[in-house]
């Protein structure tokens, strides 16, 4: 690792401008991501800004139609959450299978989406469920944050404060880890919306990121039934291949997980 | 005897240390004054290296040198050597190109270094390793085997032409030839045991020191076998003649094989202690692992048995290229020649067998002994050639194997080896009556109504372990004798000390070798320590490999033991006024046989060091050495059955159940052995499941760390049912086998024989990742 300054910062505003102040500033929030690179001298922040700790990142808060998760607030809280285990049975329960219990204890949602890795979990939820980004400065839509690899509609010093979920009427996620990482080699999250509109979106299997699944969406919309993808066929092309998993393997993938996925919604 | 003797469960003595944290690994030893070292390793997998500027590095804060390879060669350290000489077909020797510890000139695969920075802390060391300017001629490099043998290939050494280090062989080819013009029957296979990773959980690492004062050299190291380092490092580095060199290898955090090999890294930090005369210490980190710890595998076969009417085979005609990387490791060359070839006959009557071998240097990471060495490659191949030939011949696997196995002892092999004892049948049965074989097909038939593909596996491996005797291993071309030493020292008080010439790493050698001690002599294992890895205690031993600790060291123990027990017995009898004949050792006492007269275990002791009263004539004290060379290998053997089921929508693997029975000779401790078991099958699970090293075609290593290296985890693994069929070894004391290495001799066979039988496709290599059996499930 090189040589950082470390700054736990008190309040959102307190991290803002202390982010400003550092010549190349990060925000750290559970490390999980960020201090492996940096380990691996992949990264070198003049400044690291602890933002773990600020009250007003942390909590669930359920109320009306709406899941509201503060950006700190680790996968491990996520998943035990009895409010979300309720409201959103789904979501608690990707949150339980991200990476293994010292990762969930620590990494965040606002982490996650942050750094939008093309094989991470929450995504697909993200997307599937239309969730809304707060940030410090604005509220962004899921449609408009992803935007391809590691990259995301935030501007230099903005930080997420909260994820804001609607609730569905139904919601299921299945994911085929990869056998190492145990990231998504593929992973897909299905919706059907309290006003009767399906969202699919998967994780892991495009070359731009986490994205919608029209021919599933348009299936599940005439008949929300594992059955109704028999037929389907997704197309290999843009989709990524490695020594996991090839594009056509992921193409199945995505309908494998996307039946499964209905069924696990029922 | 007592209840911590041979046979019992103890717990293990070292265990309190390692669960506490409180091992002592080669990175906990700190020094006054002590530096570090960090290497600068080539990003490119053949290239000349055109200078290195290290201006600006040795300006930078806390830096004390920068070493280049060109310094290695100046001060004639010497290469890099491969202790086991093979002889090509032609009667040639093998052709190998030299290895420096520092590339002076070339590299020849991604990780090698070039250089080295010592510093005062050891970010102070990667901080200056950046400012190095290395300037390299990139050269066109190959990494698969079968392309590095291609002419117009890149070409590694110009000693090795058309990268071949050997074309080797064994066997009567006539005969086979013979066999399968008279065959019924020919099956063939072609398949590929894939390159895996060791990844022990301790990283290698050094702590070197030169005391200028007494010219003298202290290096702590991650090693399965000080001794041999000592004698590498003095008569072959030529770094410090062995008395001037003292080598500790301390707790040890996992070998497998890779930490018998005496690395670059840690010859450069004893070479560079005495350059800038201050202690260095180098710790690798796990892509340093990655890159540089010796891969194991990697051969590409096509095999071809021959069976007669009635499906006895006739013979077995084997061609094998394996890759050895850029260089030749210490034991590389004995690999897939005389631990794989020599093993070609299983547990079959095979009348005639002929293998061929082709060593083939590529632009990738060097490979040697990883465990199992060669006997997974040669079992792996062997029992998919059996499964392959009972679907091809329609009949049961079990049945095949059965028909053909060996039921005399003992049995001389087409292929040097003379298995001395054993009983095939025994194991397989018990594994089949384990895993309820007979009741697989009603299983299958539910399975495939709830959508799954179910699938049973058979692999009946053996191995040889011990590699010896040294006479036999000499005359074959090792470099070294293999037997093993101990020393025993009952101290005046009667507690004693056992010093094995072998190193345990996760072996469990600080309970299993007291309990020899507390079954010949009654005393409680607390009573008995273990001293091991360090030279300057312990008198030479060749160390701990190829699941020799207890077929070797444990009978040069018991040798040791016997003398001990008669000069003890001398003593007794004299104190006891009796005759020497009639003295029994019980419970810590040596007693006068039929009488209630005896004398503790410590008064003996005492009377041997105060020597007031011994007999006349007798020297005093009460220590004593064996040195033991077998008469032959020992062969372990059993059968592994595994039942799985294959989900056809993503051609996940899910384990029904894993059974494995093996015949070890005599447990000394069930426990320790179960443990060695669960470990060795999670290892050939892996190979055949999760692991394998991949490189792309610039000779860059795609699996360099675990996102995509898939070690096992333990929910990747069934619960083993184990059991044992025990067969006493003739050839040595204990009756004992060796059982280190027999979970991954015989699993990976199993876990693909199962997965073949499941999609009816035996198209299929390892790893056999779900987007593989996917693709042969699917097309
Ligand atoms: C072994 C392992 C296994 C894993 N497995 C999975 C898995 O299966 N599925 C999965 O989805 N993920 C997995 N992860 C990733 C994990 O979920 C991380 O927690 C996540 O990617 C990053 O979250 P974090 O809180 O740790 O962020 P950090 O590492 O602290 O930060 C990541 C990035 O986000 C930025 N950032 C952090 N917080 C904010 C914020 N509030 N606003 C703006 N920017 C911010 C940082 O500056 C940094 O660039 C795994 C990680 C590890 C180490």
């Amino acid at each position: 690792m090189y040589e950082t300054n470390y700054h736990r910062a008190s309040s959102i505003d307190d991290a803002v401008a202390q982010f400003a102040k550092g010549t190349d500033s990060k925000f750290l929030s559970g490390g999980q991501t960020l201090l492996p690179v940096m380990k691996q001298r992949l990264a070198a922040p003049s400044d690291v800004i602890d933002v773990a700790k600020i009250k007003d990142m942390i909590g669930i808060d359920v109320s009306g139609d709406t899941v509201t998760i503060k950006a700190a607030t680790p996968h491990y809280d996520v998943a035990q959450s009895d409010a979300v285990k309720k409201a959103i049975p789904a979501l608690a329960s990707l949150a339980s299978e991200i990476g293994d219990p010292a990762v969930r204890y620590r990494g965040t949602i606002g982490g996650s989406l942050a750094n939008n890795d093309p094989a991470a979990d929450y995504p697909a939820a993200v997307l599937a469920l239309g969730a809304t980004i707060k940030t410090n400065k604005r509220s962004i839509a899921a449609e408009d944050f992803f935007k391809g690899l590691f990259s995301t509609a935030l501007e230099d010093g903005e930080i997420i404060t909260a994820v804001s979920f609607p609730v569905p009427a139904k919601a299921g996620y299945a994911k085929f880890p990869n056998p190492a990482s145990r990231f998504a080699l593929t992973g897909v999250f299905v919706a059907k919306t309290k006003a009767g509109d399906v969202r699919v979106a998967a994780t892991g299997a495009s070359q731009s990121g986490v994205m919608r699944v029209g021919p599933i969406e348009q299936a599940l919309k005439a008949n929300w039934a594992a059955s109704a993808l028999d037929s389907v066929t997704i197309a290999a092309s843009g989709l990524l291949a490695d020594i996991h998993g090839s594009a056509d393997y992921r193409a199945n993938l995505v309908k494998v997980m996307g039946q499964r996925a209905v069924t696990a919604a029922g | 005897m007592g209840v911590e003797g041979i046979g019992a469960r103890v717990v293990r003595k070292e265990d309190r240390r390692f669960i506490t944290g409180q091992g002592r690994y080669v990175d906990d030893v700190k020094m006054v004054g002590m530096s570090y070292a960090h290497f600068i390793r080539s990003p490119h997998a053949h290239a000349k290296v055109k200078g290195i500027n290290s201006t600006e590095a040795m300006k930078m804060p806390g830096v004390i040198a920068v070493l280049t390879g060109q310094q290695i060669v100046d001060d004639k350290v010497g290469n890099l050597i491969c202790g086991w000489a093979i002889t090509s077909k032609d009667g040639s020797p093998m052709k190998m190109g030299a290895w420096p510890a520092m590339a002076p000139e070339t590299v020849r695969f991604v990780g090698q270094a070039v250089a080295v920075v010592i510093a005062e802390t050891k970010n102070q060391a990667k901080d200056a390793a950046e400012a190095v300017v290395v300037d390299y001629e990139e050269l066109p490099a190959v990494a698969d085997v079968r392309a590095a043998i291609k002419s117009g290939a890149p070409q590694l050494h110009p000693e090795a032409p058309g990268n071949i280090v050997y074309d080797w062989h064994i066997g009567d080819e006539a005969a086979v030839g013979d066999a399968f013009s008279k065959a019924a029957n020919v099956v063939t296979l072609e398949l590929t045991n894939n390159r895996l990773v060791p990844n022990a959980m301790e990283p290698r690492a050094a702590v070197a020191h030169y005391d200028q004062a007494e010219e003298h050299y202290t290096l702590y190291t991650t090693s399965q076998n000080p001794h041999v380092a000592r004698l590498v490092l003095s008569a072959f580095y030529n770094i410090a003649p062995e008395h001037k060199l003292r080598v500790i290898a301390p707790d040890v955090g996992g070998g497998f094989g890779s930490k018998i090999y005496i690395y670059p890294e840690e010859m450069v930090a004893l070479w560079a202690s005495k350059k800038v005369n201050r202690p260095v210490k180098w710790t690798g980190d796990r892509s340093e692992a990655f890159l540089t710890d010796a891969h194991g595998r990697d051969h590409v076969s096509k095999a071809e048995m021959a069976f007669d009417k009635d499906n006895k085979i006739l013979g077995l005609r084997v061609k094998t290229h394996a890759n050895f990387g850029a260089y030749m490791s210490l034991f590389s060359s004995a690999v897939p020649t005389y631990l794989y070839a020599t093993l070609l006959s299983g547990q079959y009557v095979i009348p005639a067998i002929y293998a061929e071998v082709i060593g083939v240097y590529t632009n990738t990471t060097p490979v040697d002994a990883y465990r199992g060495a060669g006997r997974p490659e040669a079992s792996y191949l062997l029992e998919r050639m059996m499964e392959t030939a009972a679907r091809q011949l329609k009949v049961d696997p079990t049945e095949l194997r059965k028909k053909n196995f060996i039921n005399q002892f003992p049995y001389q092999t087409p292929v040097i080896m003379a298995y001395d004892i054993g009983d095939f049948h025994a194991s397989i049965d018990a594994a089949m009556k384990a895993i309820d074989y007979a009741g697989f097909a009603a299983r299958k038939a539910k399975a495939k109504a709830d959508g799954k593909l179910r699938g049973i596996g058979v692999s009946c491996y053996i191995e040889a372990c011990g590699i010896a005797p040294s006479k036999a291993v000499g005359s074959l071309g090792a470099g070294v004798g293999l037997w093993e030493s101990a020393e025993i020292r009952v101290n005046p008080v009667g507690t004693i000390e056992v010093l094995p010439g072998s190193h345990s790493h996760g072996q469990g050698h600080e309970t299993t070798f007291c309990q020899i001690i507390a079954e010949r002599l009654g005393v409680p294992i607390s009573q008995v320590s273990i001293v091991h890895g360090d030279t300057d205690k312990v008198q030479f031993g060749m160390g701990t490999y190829g699941s020799r600790s207890i077929a070797v060291g444990g009978a040069a123990i018991v040798k040791a033991m016997e003398k001990v027990e008669a000069k003890a017995k001398k003593i007794a009898a004299h104190a006891l006024e009796a005759s020497e004949s009639d003295i029994v050792i019980e419970n810590g006492e040596f007693k006068v046989t039929g009488t209630d007269k005896a004398i503790a275990l410590p008064m003996v002791a005492l009377a041997a060091y105060t020597a007031h009263n011994l007999p006349d004539g007798m020297e005093p004290g009460l220590k004593e050495t064996a040195f033991y060379d077998p008469t032959n290998f020992t062969f372990p053997a059993g059968a592994y059955i595994c039942e799985l089921e294959v989900d056809p929508g993503t051609g996940k693997t899910s384990f029904v159940n894993f059974v494995a029975a093996d015949d070890f000779g005599r447990l000394i401790n069930p426990m320790i052995v179960e443990g060695q078991v669960h470990g060795g099958l999670a290892q050939g699970i892996g190979q055949a499941l999760l692991e394998g090293a991949v490189y792309d075609d610039t000779g860059q290593l795609v699996t360099a760390s675990f996102m995509d290296y898939t070690m096992p985890r333990a929910d990747d693994l069934p619960s083993f049912q184990l059991s044992h069929t025990t067969t006493l070894c003739p050839g040595n004391p204990l009756g004992v086998k060796g059982c280190g290495e027999a979970g991954a001799i015989g699993a990976s066979a199993a876990v693909i024989n199962a997965i073949t039988d499941a999609i009816g496709n035996n198209k299929l290599e390892m790893p056999a990742t779900p987007d593989r059996v996917w693709h042969a499930i699917h097309g």
